[in-house]
């Protein structure tokens, strides 16, 4: 569905789920460079379950006006607007890598949108090295391929898909170059800039870590330190997973997400 | 050239061995496992619900996907550069699909009047019968592909050797025609492979194979595979199988949801649920282990084709040879571009005498096979004038490029000095009986 948010077009996916007002919800964030059809399947499936789902693109991705935001507290704030103009008082927010940081920033800020919190391939901070960066601000084809590479695992490089016929390596690659100039850099920028000890509100609300125990961008153990900053959480790891876990282990992530949102 | 450096990715002789695959994850299988199952077992109901409302990655029934087929998927996917691709019963299957997904009555296309046979009737004869028409342009204008565009046109094809002239087809320029009428371009890389030439780093947005051909490269089977680049941006066009609510799928807009894998998953959703033209899993099986050795067939291949094509263009009964390694085809130059590794092996040349000079060469041939097919490990040959086009006269066998004296060879993986010995003697029979 296409709404406004501070006067701009914002595209959301409801996973072809129709709004009801008596139902509770779900918010999808999706990471750098990325847009919503990466949560395809958790939205489809949340939404047939009874959920209302708001899977959007972040400002400047996918099919949302730009320009692109690159300060995580930024995002945030935006989600929460989002979730206003799409009429949304509280949801179990999940996000993925930079959406991650967003999400753990909603539930920070805004205590009381979120009642349930899924954060998926994430580090606090999440630092980004040098040669990603300066390639992503030049707008290089490099730091596509980077990226790309970095966060699929070794053996998803070689793919194996559980979803039939698709290929990891080239969806990932797609995606990417999808994004605007300029975009990956601002996204980049945001992780880069995150900085968890200005979130230090209390998350109280119940919380789950999906992380893969192959992630080379946000290795497990960064994501297992920010469990530290969770009043009520808990992890699932993903033997073999990269930082791609939506399209690598769709299945066990989708699992993981139930066991949190239903 | 960048100054930022890409981290090195998997190389293409290594994916052409293990994209798709990990070893069994129960029996530790090293090689790709048949399965000969027509259905899958659900866990539970919610994960059967699931499968079907594209909710969780799996296998339903071997017609809509199978493991065994999923893995040829992806390593194909792989090896063009694509998002996710589909084995289909042949290559005029992945051809139905590809159009099939796009086109419904009333759309139309503009193809290359070089093109397969097999290709030609479904767009010139059959495809009308279900309001889609085609008009036929020459592959090497670029202006005549802008030129036969209309409103309602919704896909521009081509294939990347044009048959039986080997027209080289100039993707970066024809694809850059389609983007600008917001089509995309669909070539057809039989011949090449993406060995050859892979079409989606060159501009292309979907690519289909007869996998019976080079791929797997024995002819043992019949099969297709049809490789979607993700590339094309469907929202900019008028592409309502795609941008619009699909009542076949509970009003899912496959534009929307599924991003770059759009074209697939629409293709899978609704083309081979409903038109059912699947891959056997023991064929899918046949196409992975040919294309296990596909680089290395594939240069053998080229190098066996530069050889045959050397003696008989210094032949005196032979008056001409076409293929574009030599420096007189009008695409030689555009082939290094877009052919770098070889311009395949599969070519014509045409004997002195006519009709009955190729007809005794043939049938003077002992090596290679007389036969309906191209790309095989053997050396096949054909004389379109007395078999595949034999109703024609000379003005119309003309008008198609094909002369009387025609003969079609595709050069397989023999000894090159006995290929040619074979042709000296074949040529030396024509030049006695016919004395042309």
């Amino acid at each position: 569905m296409k709404f406004q948010v501070d006067g701009r077009t914002v595209f959301a996916s409801t996973g072809t789920g129709r709004h009801r007002a008596d139902k509770p919800a779900a918010v999808f964030i999706h990471g750098a460079g990325m847009d919503h059809s990466v949560w395809v399947m958790p939205a489809r499936y949340f939404a047939r379950t009874g959920l209302n789902v708001l899977a959007a693109d972040l400002p400047g991705h996918g099919r949302s006006a730009g320009p692109a935001m690159d300060s995580v507290r930024e995002l945030a704030d935006w989600v929460v607007r989002a979730m206003d103009a799409a009429g949304l008082e509280t949801a179990a927010v999940a996000g993925h890598s930079m959406g991650a940081l967003i999400a753990f920033a909603v539930a920070s800020l805004h205590p009381g949108r979120c009642r349930a919190l899924a954060l998926l391939g994430v580090s606090a901070p999440m630092p980004v090295t040098g040669a990603l960066l300066n390639a992503a601000e030049e707008n290089d084809h490099a730091a596509i391929d980077m990226a790309n590479t970095w966060s699929h695992s070794p053996a998803a490089r070689l793919g194996a898909n559980e979803n039939p016929g698709m290929w990891m390596m080239g969806t990932g690659q797609r995606l990417l170059e999808t994004a605007g100039p300029g975009v990956f850099h601002a996204d980049l920028s945001a992780c880069n800039g995150f900085d968890p000890d200005e979130f230090d509100g209390p998350v109280s609300c119940p919380s789950l870590l999906i992380l893969g125990d192959a992630d080379q961008m946000t290795p497990a153990r960064a994501g297992l330190r920010v469990q530290q900053r969770l009043d009520r959480a808990r992890t699932v790891q993903l033997p073999g997973c990269g930082h791609s876990m939506l399209s690598e282990q769709p299945n066990a992530v989708l699992d993981a997400l139930i066991s949190i949102f239903v | 050239m960048s100054k930022h450096k890409s981290p090195r990715t998997t190389g293409f002789d290594t994916l052409a061995l293990h994209a798709g695959q990990a070893p069994d994850p129960v029996t530790r299988a090293r090689a790709t496992p048949i399965y000969q199952s027509a259905s899958f077992v659900f866990p539970d109901s919610d994960f059967a619900a699931g499968l079907f409302n594209i909710e969780r990655a799996g296998h339903v029934y071997s017609r809509l996907s199978n493991p065994t087929n999923a893995v040829l998927e992806e390593r194909i996917a792989a090896l063009d550069g694509g998002v996710g691709a589909i084995a289909t019963a042949s290559g005029q299957a992945a051809m139905h699909l590809a159009v099939a997904t796009i086109c419904s009555a009333g759309d139309h296309i503009v193809a290359s009047r070089s093109l397969y046979g097999g290709t030609h009737n479904l767009l010139e004869y059959t495809l009308p019968r279900f309001g889609i028409e085609t008009t036929f342009v020459d592959p090497r204008d670029a202006d005549a592909y802008a030129a036969a565009v209309r409103p309602e046109t919704k896909l521009l094809f081509g294939e990347i050797l044009g048959n039986p002239g080997l027209e080289v087809l100039n993707v970066p320029l024809i694809s850059a025609v389609a983007h600008n009428a917001r089509v995309p371009l669909l070539v057809d890389a039989t011949f090449a492979t993406p060995y050859l030439c892979r079409p989606i780093a060159l501009g292309a947005d979907l690519v289909l194979h007869s996998a019976t051909k080079f791929l797997s490269g024995h002819g043992v089977v019949i099969g297709g595979l049809l490789v979607d680049g993700g590339t094309f941006d469907w929202a900019r066009g008028d592409f309502p199988t795609i941008n619009e609510t699909y009542s076949g799928f509970h009003n899912l807009v496959f534009g929307e949801e599924f991003g770059p894998q759009a074209f697939i998953t629409r293709a899978r959703k609704e083309g081979i649920r409903d038109f059912g033209a699947c891959m056997a899993p023991m064929t899918a099986f046949q196409v992975l282990q040919g294309l296990e050795t596909l680089p290395i067939r594939m240069a053998r291949h080229v190098a066996n084709t530069e050889r045959v094509v050397e003696f008989l263009a210094a032949h005196p009964l032979v008056e001409s040879v076409s293929h574009p390694s030599l420096p007189e085809h009008p695409d030689h130059e555009l082939s290094k571009e877009i052919l770098p590794r070889g311009s395949g092996a599969v070519f014509g040349f045409t004997v002195r005498g006519g009709r009955p000079a190729g007809r005794t060469l043939i049938e003077s041939l002992r090596i290679f096979s007389h036969l309906a097919n191209v790309g095989d490990a053997k050396s096949l040959v054909i004389h379109p004038a007395s078999t595949t086009h034999h109703r024609m006269d000379a003005q119309a066998l003309a008008a198609a490029g094909i002369g009387e004296g025609l003969i079609r060879l595709s050069i397989g993986l023999e000894d090159p000095d006995d290929l040619i010995d074979d042709l000296r003697g074949a040529l030396r029979r024509v030049e006695k009986t016919v004395r042309p």
